[in-house]
């Protein structure tokens, strides 16, 4: 094992450990019901945290996506109300405007030479401005083939159910890690994040990656948002207001270094799962407020930031041994 | 031997100056080819022109008797012209595999768009191997799937030099490659060199340290002002003939003017004792009389600027002490040794001199106001009329003071941080090249300058690699090599022709990276 994987192992310790101690606190939580729920319930911060980690791995940052899970859920929620176009259409084209809309971030980012965070937060105000154009109110999602999707899920011993968005969270970040860990594009983005001159100098294609990473990011800040609107059938543009910063959050409990360039795609899955963990930790104490929440991934995120200094300077002193 | 690569006439313009005036350089099949020049001579730009780092703006290339004009490193790659620079240029956070093999990662299936996504799955196994199969050839060893960080900057390095022979395969060029390796490590770098010239490679090797040239080089190159100052074999140039070409110094030039001497009565305004910085600066003792020049000579990585850092307190001593105008003075960082009366005008005035964005007047001022400190502002009156003096006194060529001084010439601008220190009125004023990347018509004003500031009864160290010059106005010159004094001239000694014997003198210990 290289110590590249060494950050996932740490992360993965710590959600076992979790995990443990809730359940000797209350056995009921090591149940497929509880499983089922966390899986379902993170579905769409999964998916837009793979997005996240790829872009975050290549050194940039991606402030937009919880205004495009918003942006998405109302225009799905408002092109099935207005028009007769079939889901599976309105999904189509929604992947291709979210995916448009990343791809031209990204161009942007490399072609201003901006700082990604700026060109990110610009289309955070934009999608967010977009949604309340489309519509202000709360739209709700009436459709048969929808209503289909929501309820379809596969039961599991123990009545737990495994949903199809919890499927397709899975597979996304079955996808994001064969793309990162297997593929030479995954190298690219890699190289990109660690010193994005000296890959240039290595004959990476910088200016066709970073816009990719982007383009990906948009693709699954879509994806996340169709899998959202299924999770609570409506539309609602003030829906998911943070839901980059608690990709962030993932992505860095996830052992992915923030500056760029060292992390893996399944930590970012172990990311979100402990965020979840917790949020069902605070639902079966129940007297605890739900802002526990935010305090514990609060000390989380110190505790990694710091694990990740370390492991740092043991890499440097190897190298210089 | 036959032709490999040769570039004729090779020009390339900078705003304001030219970093390469028509120069030649050619490289035969099997042959290390030193490549050697003091700072700014042109050979980082002509080592960019020929891997596309930049383009070229006049002259032609000819590869393997073809033209090429390579557009970017990765064309140059294509081409068979490899790099290594100094600070290796790999990413220690990839594998050494994924290092080696980026760009050309073995893959199988074809599910993903070609050019988009490489292609397919990464055969991890065949790419180990065929990693490690590359480091074999240089008798390396190593794990392959570590991250590159765990390797020592040596075995990067070879890292890199195979990566670059395996894509390249024609030229590698290497930049300062033994900078930062030990002895031991540099007898390992010149072994795989030398297995890479018997394979038929033309080497370029790029380094300040002449034992290492003459230890590996067959025939090496001399650049000076953007222009060739010769090129030779090894075997057939000594080591003196070697530092004049670099230097510039012909030797039928004869001497001109020299300073008056300083009255031996003149009172001492700087002077150190056992004065050095462990790795940077030996141990040195020198006093500097009120109204003298004393010169700082020797080659590039003598030890020069870290003298003149040491005194300014930039790089603090660890030994020896000084004196200012006959008091002690502590000199442990800059504000003490421009409290202790010293002035320091930095070689490289871009980074650590001007500010670009402030006007001429902002930046006379800049350490006058620092020095009263920020609660009381010089009045905008006075700091004009401070300005418009200084534009008179040192002929600073600008249409008005309050023009941003990164749109004046390289000369001008020297002079305004000659200005800025002026103003402070230092005792004991350090100029770093002085003359450095300015056009020669503003040398001759810059030595005016010098030579009233030594009339006017202020001390200067100047360390200047003009050697005409510098004994035109010099009183004294000091001569480094390996970071020590090794010799001082004086009275009919400075001399041009006596400086380049003293820097050529006694050859160090051979392999000497230390």
């Amino acid at each position: 094992m290289s110590a590249r994987f060494l950050p996932l192992l740490a992360t993965c310790a710590i959600f076992v450990a979790a995990y443990a101690l809730a359940w000797m606190q209350y056995p009921n939580i090591l149940s497929t019901r509880v499983m089922g729920n966390l899986l379902t319930d993170n579905a769409y911060l999964g998916i837009a945290a793979v997005g996240m980690t790829i872009v975050i791995l290549s050194g940039g940052i991606d402030l937009s996506i919880g205004s495009v899970i918003a942006f998405s859920g109302v225009f799905i929620a408002v092109m099935l109300r207005d028009t007769g176009l079939h889901p599976l259409a309105v999904f189509a084209l929604l992947l291709a405007l979210t995916t448009a809309f990343g791809l031209c971030m990204g161009a942007l980012i490399h072609a201003l030479e901006m700082p990604a965070f700026i060109v990110t937060l610009a289309g955070m105000f934009m999608a967010r401005g977009l949604a309340y154009v489309l519509s202000i109110d709360s739209v709700p999602i009436d459709d048969p083939f929808f209503d289909a999707l929501s309820s379809s899920y596969y039961l599991l011993p123990g009545k737990g159910r495994f949903t199809l968005i919890a499927g397709i969270m899975l597979l996304v970040v079955l996808a994001g890690s064969l793309l990162i860990h297997r593929t030479p594009f995954g190298t690219r983005v890699l190289a990109i994040g660690g010193d994005a001159r000296t890959a240039g100098l290595l004959g990476v294609p910088v200016a066709r990656t970073i816009v990719a990473v982007y383009g990906i990011s948009g693709f699954c800040a879509g994806l996340a948002g169709i899998v959202f609107a299924i999770y609570t059938s409506a539309g609602y543009s003030l829906a998911t207001v943070g839901t980059e910063l608690d990709a962030i959050a993932a992505v860095v409990i996830g052992g992915t270094l923030l500056t760029g360039g060292s992390g893996t795609v399944p930590g970012t899955l172990v990311g979100v799962l402990i965020m979840g963990l917790i949020q069902t930790y605070i639902v079966f104490d129940g007297t605890l407020s739900s802002w526990w929440t935010r305090i514990v991934i609060g000390a989380l995120l110190f505790v990694f930031i710091v694990l990740q200094k370390g492991l740092l300077r043991i890499a440097a002193g190897t190298a210089r041994g | 031997m036959t032709r490999l690569l040769e570039a004729r006439g090779l020009t390339k313009l900078f705003p304001g100056t030219k970093a390469l005036d028509g120069v030649d350089f050619d490289l035969d099949r099997g042959e290390v080819h030193a490549l050697l020049g003091e700072n700014g001579a042109g050979k980082s730009t002509l080592i960019k022109c020929l891997t596309g780092a930049y383009r070229r703006d006049g002259g032609t290339v000819t590869l393997d008797g073809a033209q090429i004009d390579p557009r970017t490193t990765a064309d140059a790659q294509r081409l068979g012209i490899g790099t290594v620079y100094q600070e290796v240029n790999l990413l220690p956070n990839l594998t050494v595999a994924e290092n080696l093999l980026i760009g050309r990662q073995p893959v199988r299936g074809g599910m993903l768009g070609r050019g988009m996504f490489g292609g397919g799955m990464i055969r991890g196994g065949a790419q180990a191997r065929a990693a490690a199969d590359l480091l074999a050839g240089y008798g390396l060893a190593i794990d392959v799937t570590k991250p590159l960080a765990a390797y020592s900057v040596a075995v990067q390095q070879i890292v890199a030099i195979a990566r670059a022979v395996a894509l390249s395969g024609k030229v590698l060029i290497l930049d300062e490659p033994t900078a930062s390796l030990d002895a031991r490590e540099v007898e390992g770098l010149f072994r795989t060199i030398r297995d890479l010239r018997g394979r038929g490679l033309a080497v370029v090797f790029i380094s300040h340290f002449l034992d290492q040239v003459y230890a590996i080089a067959d025939r090496v190159t001399v650049l000076r002002n953007g222009r060739n100052a010769g090129s030779a074999r090894a075997a057939d140039l000594d080591r003196l003939s070697l530092v004049r070409m670099m230097l510039g110094h012909d030797l039928h030039a004869v001497d001109g003017a020299r300073a008056r001497p300083v009255p031996a009565d003149a009172p001492v305004a700087a002077a150190f004792e056992g004065f050095g910085r462990r790795g940077a600066v030996a141990p040195f003792s020198l006093a500097v009389r009120r109204g003298e020049a004393v010169g700082l000579a020797g080659l590039l990585g003598s030890g020069r600027t870290e003298t003149a850092e040491t005194i300014f307190g930039i790089t603090p001593h660890d030994s020896g002490t000084a004196r200012a105008a006959g008091r002690p003075a502590a000199l442990r960082n800059p504000r003490e040794a421009i409290r202790a009366g010293f002035g320091f005008c930095p070689e490289d005035r871009k980074t650590d001199g001007i500010v670009g964005e402030l006007t001429v007047r902002e930046n006379i001022l800049l350490a006058l106001q620092a020095r009263r400190g920020w609660s009381r502002p010089v009045p905008r009156a006075e700091q004009g009329r401070i300005a418009a003096d200084y534009i008179r006194r040192l002929d600073i060529r600008t249409p008005s003071a309050e023009k941003p001084v990164g749109q004046l010439s390289g000369g001008n601008q020297q002079k305004v941080i000659l200005a800025r220190w002026l103003l402070m009125n230092p005792d004991f004023l350090i100029l770093d090249e002085p003359t450095r990347g300015i056009d020669v018509g503003a040398h001759a004003e810059i030595i005016r300058v010098i030579e009233e500031l030594c009339a006017r009864g202020m001390s200067l160290l100047v360390i200047s690699s003009e050697l005409e010059e510098l004994s035109g106005y010099a009183h004294r010159v000091l001569v480094l090599r390996d970071r020590a004094q090794v010799a001082e001239l004086v009275g009919e000694d400075v001399a041009a022709d006596r400086i380049v014997q003293a820097i050529a003198a006694t050859p160090a210990q051979v392999g000497g990276a230390a």
